[in-house]
């Protein structure tokens, strides 16, 4: 029995993964929900966007790095984060512009304009491809461990190692800074709350003299924002390639569902119940149990629930489950 | 159709009675998937052939002459219909190929067989056909994938490793590779903590590691691709600290991994094809720029054609049923050793009764099924390079 090196062993395969992964995702989420409760149609091109801001983020990163310039022992994308979201914010707004409005004046079905993202998707997709190929790209510099397995195990003495990637401690303050300040701007600030008059009731907002425009236009820059950062933190801690924010879809859509739709709480909690269900029920918890558990009880099997290939089909199962019993989510957002 | 038969049944009577001439059939996949690979090797087959032919030495005389036919690499059937060709139309004594491990199986079993045609692959891989039924017919101068799984194991037990974690590319290399060390490993003594796959191309391979940590071992086996999962899985162990020892088979030796990794993977192992004979170096020469001598699977096609007009010489007899038991007595110990070049001396010394060894461009040695034990460069990591340890 040996709990701390149990709870390293923990701590270093499927906390630290897992809550950082989980704050990819809730980020992600937080923009698809965004856009579900105040535009009401379910976003595809999202997991592009992020792509795309990210791509953005990149390019700038590898001018400043050009440039010389840095900000060590922090990442230059976090420099060059801003300036991603700008042009993303103005390519959202574009679209805008360009597409979705037409398609609000009409009064489309929301299931129009689910298509209409679809294929905003698409086109997102082979812009991304074409700028920077469809190949993964490195942008991350600075340090990259807060602590390595290595010196964890020479500082502590403990037999398992600990690894904090740098990339993962950034990813949850970014993380914590902009949920905070999203839940500022909507709880306390003129603009949030008329956005979230405009989610609740149309209508009524449209009497009480709120501009429907202004709002969109707000939340097509706060879903840019998101979308950036997610899509640049997850790039920095993983590798950027524009096909993974494809696969990200699913499970951002599924934690927006769990959480229940339009609901940007629901969102967050979503997003780390999505990562840690992957996490743990794909994690081979032998190790762990070998620790915790009096020698004569250690199991010889792996003790591993689901192979890592399934990783996918936990966010399908949850979803599909969360449908059935709790349509709504767990924190009461819009039905699906 | 009858008078076509009794055509070629003519044809066949004709040039065996005269015997001068003798067809060798190059049937490789000159259309097809691997189709840029089958230009060295028709041209490395060609040119064992047309050495031999103009020695003037093979059977007191006989001249030899290629006949090219397309096994496509997949179509079994268009690459049967011309293995067919070669038998009934052409009259070839022997055939070298044919170039994929479907297709040659598929010619084995409907033609080469019922024909009672020698042949010889240069470049079929496949384990499954070294338990093909043959008749003594089939050999190949191309390892079986299987082998280095075996070769692997062999490594990793001299190294005093008992139990690894082995994770592989999902597809057939990484599964074959796999499965073939995972039999051998286990047979030596071994123990395979899990033997789990990773998708390549993709962002994260945290949890795949977490579940091969979790598992333990002494060290990690990566059965992948040095550019794509691969590298992510080492990259993942090294981060969360799960392994910092691996062993690389072939896909994984290569610069691009040092590269990336220096000496973050300093004591890790690996093997990957190549022999220390000097055989290719002399096939090089031998070739002399007139096509690429290094391209894959070139030196086996050379080697291939030499054997089968080695055991002729041997057999003394053009006859396929004849000369098949030849092939394995010229490929092995004893006997002189025959280089690429040396065929005339070869040619020489089988006509006089003597014995050769042919090791040839690829440092053949058959083993007892009929097919090349391979040769594999046992590499390690040494400050951030790939150092080449010997040779088994």
């Amino acid at each position: 029995m040996d709990i701390l090196n149990a709870v390293v062993v923990l701590a270093n395969f499927v906390l630290i993964p897992a809550l950082s992964y989980g704050s990819q995702l809730a980020l992600g989420a937080l923009g698809v929900t965004l856009i579900y409760g105040i535009l009401r149609f379910s976003n595809f091109a999202h997991g592009d966007t992020m792509a795309f801001g990210a791509m953005v983020t990149i390019l700038f990163t590898w001018a400043f790095q050009n440039m010389g310039i840095s900000i060590a022992p922090l990442p230059t994308a976090l420099l060059a984060l801003p300036f991603g979201i700008v042009v993303t914010a103005a390519l959202l707004l574009a679209t805008d512009r360009v597409v979705y409005r037409f398609y609000r004046q009409q009064k489309a079905k929301p299931i129009i304009l689910v298509m209409v993202s679809l294929g905003v998707m698409f086109i997102l997709n082979g812009i991304v491809r074409v700028i920077i190929g469809p190949g993964e790209q490195r942008f991350e510099d600075g340090a990259r461990f807060i602590i390595n397995a290595r010196q964890f195990k020479e500082m502590t003495g403990l037999e398992e190692g600990l690894a904090f990637k740098a990339s993962q401690g950034l990813t949850i303050v970014v993380t914590i800074i902009a949920v905070a300040a999203l839940f500022w701007f909507l709880d306390r600030t003129k603009m949030g709350k008329s956005m979230r008059a405009y989610s609740d009731n149309e209508d009524l907002a449209l009497l009480s003299g709120i501009n429907p425009e202004r709002v969109v236009r707000i939340t097509w820059i706060l879903a840019a924002i998101l979308a950036t950062t997610a899509g640049v933190l997850y790039g920095l801690d993983k590798s950027f390639k524009p096909f993974t924010y494809f696969q990200l879809l699913l499970p951002m859509f599924a934690a927006a569902i769990v959480g229940g739709l339009g609901n940007p709480l629901g969102a967050i909690v979503g997003g780390y119940i999505i990562a840690f269900s992957e996490v743990t029920l794909t994690y081979a918890w032998k190790k762990v149990a070998t620790y915790f558990l009096p020698a004569s009880l250690a199991p010889d099997s792996l003790m591993q629930l689901l192979s890592t290939d399934y990783k996918y089909a936990v966010s399908f199962t949850i979803l599909v489950i969360v449908l059935i019993f709790k349509p709504y989510g767990l924190f009461r957002g819009k039905a699906v | 159709m009858r008078k076509l038969l009794l055509a070629s049944a003519a044809t066949m009577l004709a040039t065996a009675a005269t015997a001068e001439e003798v067809k060798i059939g190059v049937l490789l996949g000159f259309t097809g998937p691997i189709e840029s690979m089958a230009v060295p090797m028709g041209a490395g087959a060609e040119l064992a052939l047309k050495e031999v032919s103009d020695s003037g030495k093979l059977l007191g005389g006989d001249t030899v002459v290629p006949v090219r036919a397309d096994s496509t690499c997949v179509d079994a059937a268009a690459a049967t219909a011309a293995a067919e060709r070669l038998i009934t139309s052409d009259g070839v004594k022997g055939i070298v190929g044919a170039a994929c491990s479907g297709v040659t199986g598929a010619v084995l079993a409907n033609v080469a067989m019922p024909n009672g045609m020698v042949m010889i692959s240069p470049s079929a891989t496949s384990p499954s056909l070294s338990t093909a039924e043959d008749n003594g017919l089939f050999f190949r101068t191309a390892p079986s994938d299987a082998r280095q799984g075996e070769v692997m194991a062999d490594i990793l037990i001299g190294n005093g490793i008992k139990s690894v974690a082995l994770t592989y590319t999902n597809n057939d290399y990484g599964k074959g590779l796999a499965d073939s060390f995972e039999q051998a490993f286990t047979a030596a003594g071994g123990e395979i903590t899990i033997s789990a796959a990773h998708e390549d191309d993709k962002g994260d391979y945290s949890a795949e590691v977490g579940a091969l940590a979790s598992a333990g071992g002494d060290l990690l086996v990566v059965a992948g691709y040095a550019d794509r999962g691969g590298a992510g899985i080492v990259q993942a162990s090294l981060d969360t600290g799960g392994f910092d020892t691996f062993h690389f088979p072939d896909g994984m030796v290569s610069d691009s991994l040092t590269a990336k990794f220096g000496d973050a993977i300093d004591g890790s192992t690996g093997q990957m094809p190549g022999n220390d004979t000097p055989g290719a170096e002399k096939y090089a020469e031998l070739v002399n720029g007139a096509f690429d001598a290094t391209a894959i699977f070139s030196g086996e096609s050379y080697d291939a054609a030499a054997l089968i007009l080695l055991a002729m010489q041997a057999a003394g007899s053009a006859d396929p049923s004849v000369y098949k038991d030849k092939v394995m007595d010229v490929a092995n110990a004893p006997g002189e050793q025959i280089f690429p070049g040396e065929l005339v001396k070869a040619l020489d010394i089988l006509a006089a009764g003597g014995d050769v060894d042919y090791v040839g461009a690829t440092a053949v040695e058959f083993l007892p099924v009929g097919e090349s034990a391979g040769s594999y460069r046992v590499v390690d990591v040494e400050d951030g390079k790939f150092v080449t340890l010997g040779y088994r």
